[in-house]
């Protein structure tokens, strides 16, 4: 089996008062043993003192996880030749967190509560409904093969 | 390693989970237990005191071995949830599927 390649993270600090201080770029190819160390390495970035210690440790990296996590076994079906690109936006009063797969896209609002008694014992269709209850916003583009996360300050 | 496993008293295993359960290692968990249910033990706790996060395929993965350990009578009690952890499980519901203790040596007293 290949060796995967260690992942490379690009950071940027651009000009605060154009709206992002440090931009984070991360590819990675779609395996699932790469969520963890993907999470940890743009996590450690995040500690800038706009989000809680508590929120970084907790809700981006959660929310971070599900969101390449559905890039990969949803958006792009698990395809090794398919990439998922992550752009950190860490501003001075929000992060915004961009996750973009090579899939076709999905409709978001047809994706079921996952907490209706007939659903409570599935194993999967949670990861949506996490990511909406630990971020301040989640909207996608048209295509429905990119979300953007927003985390305000605090 | 992302998982410890030890005895408690009358055959219980207590599984730590040590940073994250999340999809990148949930079947490692899974098979974890399943050999230990093969090999006859009934009673599991499963310990998140020193874990960071635990993503919907963590919760997935617990879920489907609440379901396998219970088939043949067993019993799976969750333990050491930190504050956003228990609100995990309680926005998901799933605290109303799992017994959850606050440490390990309470879930394995209340088996």
């Amino acid at each position: 089996m290949p060796v995967a390649a260690p992942l490379q993270l690009s950071v940027r600090h651009t000009d605060p008062t154009l709206g992002a201080a440090t931009e984070l770029r991360l590819e990675l190819p779609s395996d699932v043993a790469l969520v963890g160390p993907a999470v940890e390495l743009i996590s450690t970035h995040c500690c800038t003192g706009v989000l809680s210690p508590r929120r970084v440790l907790f809700n981006l990296r959660t929310a971070l996880a599900e969101a390449i996590t559905n890039a990969i076994v949803y958006g792009n079906r698990a395809d090794p030749a398919k990439q998922v690109r992550v752009r950190v936006e860490l501003g001075l009063r929000v992060v915004h967190i961009h996750v973009e797969d090579d899939g076709d896209g999905f409709d978001a609002a047809t994706v079921p509560n996952p907490t209706t008694p007939d659903r409570l014992l599935f194993e999967d269709g949670r990861g949506l409904f996490v990511i909406r209850h630990l971020v301040d916003e989640v909207t996608f583009n048209a295509r429905g093969n990119a979300v953007c996360l927003t985390l305000k300050a605090g | 390693m992302s998982f410890s496993l030890r005895k408690g008293p009358d055959g219980a295993v207590v599984v730590g989970v040590d940073g994250q359960l999340i999809v990148g290692n949930r079947q490692e968990l899974k098979q974890l237990v399943l050999n230990a249910l093969e090999e006859g033990a009934r009673r599991f706790v499963i310990d998140f005191t020193h874990t960071g996060y635990i993503d919907s395929s963590g919760l997935g993965v617990l879920v489907s071995l609440s379901k396998k350990i219970r088939e043949p009578g067993g019993d799976l009690r969750l333990a050491g949830l930190n504050e956003d952890l228990q609100t995990l499980f309680e926005l998901t519901k799933l605290d109303t599927l799992f017994a959850i203790s606050r440490t390990a040596e309470e879930a394995l007293a209340a088996f």
